[in-house]
């Protein structure tokens, strides 16, 4: 199975003459998953980094009372384009890139099941991302009126329509989005259809790698829940082109419906972008843990679980609207049972350590910090699930630093952890563990430092999206120190960075199974060749490559 | 058990059958555009009876019978031209072809004349009322999906004409049956909503 006479000494194809214009038409016209994977997470990595100065900017601002860093309209866009960007340019690209790159790989298969159209969602998707910043120059249209967008992430009505929201900025927000999601539904549907049609032999949906399982149940919620953004977006654009009345409350329409259709996708949304995090910690933890999984049949049915149950919990972001008693006591408690799969998934998680011989290393380090990070924040998020509690904190930075946490201190790390742990599979070459050290340190404390003080804020009564406030309202001090963090996120980001790098350049080579792991994708070379497995595997268990190395005591004989 | 040590060679994998990727590829398809017409019908529901002024459904939608019989009989003559291609019939996969484009471009054009008559005799437009934003956005969706499938099903006519061998290609004609059932499915549901209910 493992293909050692790689690569070839005669091979069919004469490589061609190295040059600049060569290289990018391979890139440009690729429809190889593993460079289309890499598009999206380099892409990805880039608006990460654009949205996070962003945030800087936003900090800095706040940092003191009567902040003068920027005016109230630029800070309105600022927010704006940070957020939208952080979801759907981000998040978003991570869940499509990191899924594009490993699912083949973990199934063994030699690519996805329609790769010109996975091209053409990471395209539409690129180019929908560009449509949204290119807003930045044309956003004044005809009338001069506005720049980049400025309504919040959630564009609510009726702050979007014609008569608020001159210009066109906003629809740069609705086209540039629209695009976009095209691509991650194109992308979704691609790996559902790779999941369920291209799986070696062998590979039963019950023997299939727990990335796999989420990523399939991630996709799924893509496909339902990003056509009801797409048809909001198109009721809005009726709104706005045409005259429509959906959300125009002079002629009968309902402000409430943009959020109850924003929502019926936000809400799913923020369960798409943490699903990656499940992915990765389902396969970093038991690897370095040297155990396998912790009640994988659970795992599975909590994942399912989210993915279903999560459909039913959106209002939750609108108990402030005014909604009958009833509905309030629905999403109460719909949105308390969905935290019982997670739950499972944190006991699960830690339950797959207990016992195990931890390695501590780079990608386990973010794994762990992850586990008390994403706790807390799941622990906020219980507490504003509860309709009287959200209407004290509805719209304070309770609500910023709950969301902040689950984002940031979670997501984030988990692709922190993921990205070192994938790396030599991808380079080919081993990162610096002591950068790796650093980087985890730094951020953690930055990312403490700048998010645990926006809870305190929210008790004290700050509330989110205002450019400024006044001193002596005792919001100075945790201001500062939220600022604060960035001294330790800013170099710790940069080092990662600085770390990916060099070590693609000059890191020690990695071998084919450096963490001696279980998973296909480390039974082939690093980096992986273009047609990915040299003979199709078969596979007996869900640990195939364990099998493999221990001929004595396979996996198939309990499973 | 782990302590004797089994000499025994892997169990072989036994046969190996997958969905075709294409059916699912269709398939999920249908159920994101499922998702997206599903905001389009909430959003006419809620906002029936909601119209600050007229015009009204109840006095200027007449029910479409001669269309949806129209559309609904395109998905047996689909069916037919599909059963003549299995059984490598090409002249009558042709006919039948040729009849579901022609069934499908009459309900476009009694869309067509309907809003015709409802824009210059009864002035409703998009923007007139609630009412009227719902209904073209809605009848509009489903037509322009309509108008895709027409489109899709044209291809085919034109390259079977020009004496490409349609027969080759069995599954893909499959796949756009099926759509053309999709679209037909969600216009019962159309018609259920905004010319029996709303009304």
């Amino acid at each position: 199975m493992a293909s050692i006479d790689y690569p070839l000494e005669h091979p069919a194809v004469k490589e061609e003459e190295f040059s600049f214009s060569n290289h990018l038409y391979e890139w440009v016209s690729t429809v190889d998953h593993k460079r289309l994977g890499l598009m999206y997470i380099v892409t990805a990595l880039l608006f990460l980094v654009i949205a996070g100065l962003m945030a800087t900017v936003i900090r800095l601002q706040l940092a003191f009372p009567n902040g003068h860093v920027v005016d109230p309209d630029t800070y309105n866009r600022l927010f704006t384009m940070h957020g939208t960007t952080m979801v759907f340019l981000v998040g978003m690209p991570f869940v499509a890139g990191l899924s594009n790159y490993l699912v083949p790989l973990m199934i063994g298969a030699r690519d996805m099941a329609f790769p010109r159209m996975n091209a053409f969602g990471f395209w539409i998707f690129l180019f929908g991302g560009f449509l949204l910043y290119f807003s930045y120059i044309g956003g004044g249209g005809l009338s001069g009126a506005g720049s980049a967008p400025d309504v919040g992430w959630f564009a609510y009505a009726p702050l979007t329509s014609r008569a608020f929201s001159r210009g066109a900025s906003t629809d740069y927000w609705i086209l540039g989005i629209l695009v976009a999601g095209i691509g991650s539904i194109a992308s979704a549907i691609n790996v559902i259809v790779t999941t369920l049609s291209m799986r070696c032999p062998g590979m039963t949906l019950a023997r299939m790698p727990m990335f796999v399982w989420v990523m399939l149940i991630d996709s799924w919620l893509i496909i339902i829940a990003l056509p009801p953004l797409s048809a909001a977006q198109i009721m809005l654009l009726i709104d706005r082109f045409l005259g429509g009345n959906f959300f125009n409350t002079q002629n009968g329409g309902s402000a409430v419906l943009w959020q109850h259709f924003f929502w019926i996708f936000g809400h799913p949304e923020v369960y798409i972008l943490i699903f990656p995090a499940f992915a990765i910690l389902s396969e970093v933890i038991p690897i370095f843990s040297r155990k396998p999984i912790f009640g994988r049949p659970a795992m599975v049915g909590a994942v399912a679980a989210i993915g279903f149950i999560s459909l039913g919990v959106w209002a939750h972001h609108m108990f402030a609207v005014g909604m009958t008693s009833w509905s309030n006591t629905f999403f109460t408690a719909s949105t308390m049972i969905v935290g019982i799969p997670t739950g499972i998934k944190i006991f699960n998680w830690t339950a797959t350590m207990y016992g195990g011989k931890i390695r501590l290393l780079t990608p386990m380090l973010f794994c762990c910090a992850f586990l008390f990070q994403f706790l807390i924040a799941g622990l906020t998020g219980i507490m504003l699930a509860t309709g009287p509690f959200d209407w004290q904190l509805h719209d304070s930075y309770f609500v910023v630093g709950h969301f902040h946490f689950t984002l940031v201190a979670g997501l984030v790390f988990a692709l922190f952890a993921g990205m070192y742990y994938w790396f030599p599979k991808v380079s080919g070459r081993m990162y610096n563990e002591k950068l790796g050290k650093w980087h985890f340190w730094l951020f953690l404390i930055g990312v403490e430092l700048t998010f645990v003080p926006m809870h305190f804020l929210g008790f004290l009564g700050m509330p989110r999206r205002i450019y400024t406030y006044e001193a002596g309202r005792g919001w100075d001090f945790w201001n500062l120190v939220a600022t604060s963090g960035l001294i330790f996120q800013i170099p710790a980001t940069a080092l990662f960075v600085w770390n990916l790098l060099i070590s693609s350049i000059k890191g020690e080579r990695s071998g084919d199974d450096p963490w001696d792991a279980w998973t296909l994708e480390w039974s082939i070379p690093s980096p992986p060749p273009e047609y990915n497995f040299e003979t199709i595997p078969e596979v007996r268990s869900s640990r195939p490559l364990w099998d493999l190395k221990n001929p004595n005591d396979p996996d198939w004989r309990f499973e | 058990m782990a302590t004797t040590l089994d000499t025994h060679a892997p169990p072989a994998v036994g046969e190996w059958h997958l969905p075709d990727r294409g059916t699912m590829g269709v398939i999920f398809l249908i159920v994101t555009e499922s998702a997206l017409f599903t905001i389009f019908v909430v959003a006419y529901v809620v906002y029936i009876g909601r119209s600050l002024g007229g015009p009204y459904p109840k006095d200027v939608l007449d029910l479409p019978i001669l269309a949806s019989i129209c559309l609904l009989s395109s998905s047996v003559t689909i069916v037919l031209a599909e059963h003549a291609l299995k059984h490598k019939k090409v002249g009558l996969f042709k006919i039948w072809w040729l009849a579901t484009i022609l069934l499908g471009l009459e309900f476009l054009v009694s869309t067509g004349l309907e809003w015709r008559k409802l824009i210059y005799e009864d002035h409703l437009t998009i923007s007139t009322n609630l009412f009227g934003t719902t209904f073209y956005s809605l009848v509009g969706l489903h037509a322009s999906h309509v108008i895709v499938g027409l489109i899709f099903l044209s291809l085919v006519m034109v390259v079977s004409l020009f004496g490409f061998p349609i027969q080759t290609q069995e599954r893909r004609v499959k796949f756009l049956s099926w759509y053309w059932h999709f679209v037909d499915a969600v216009w019962i549901v159309v018609f259920t909503v905004v010319y029996v209910i709303g009304r």
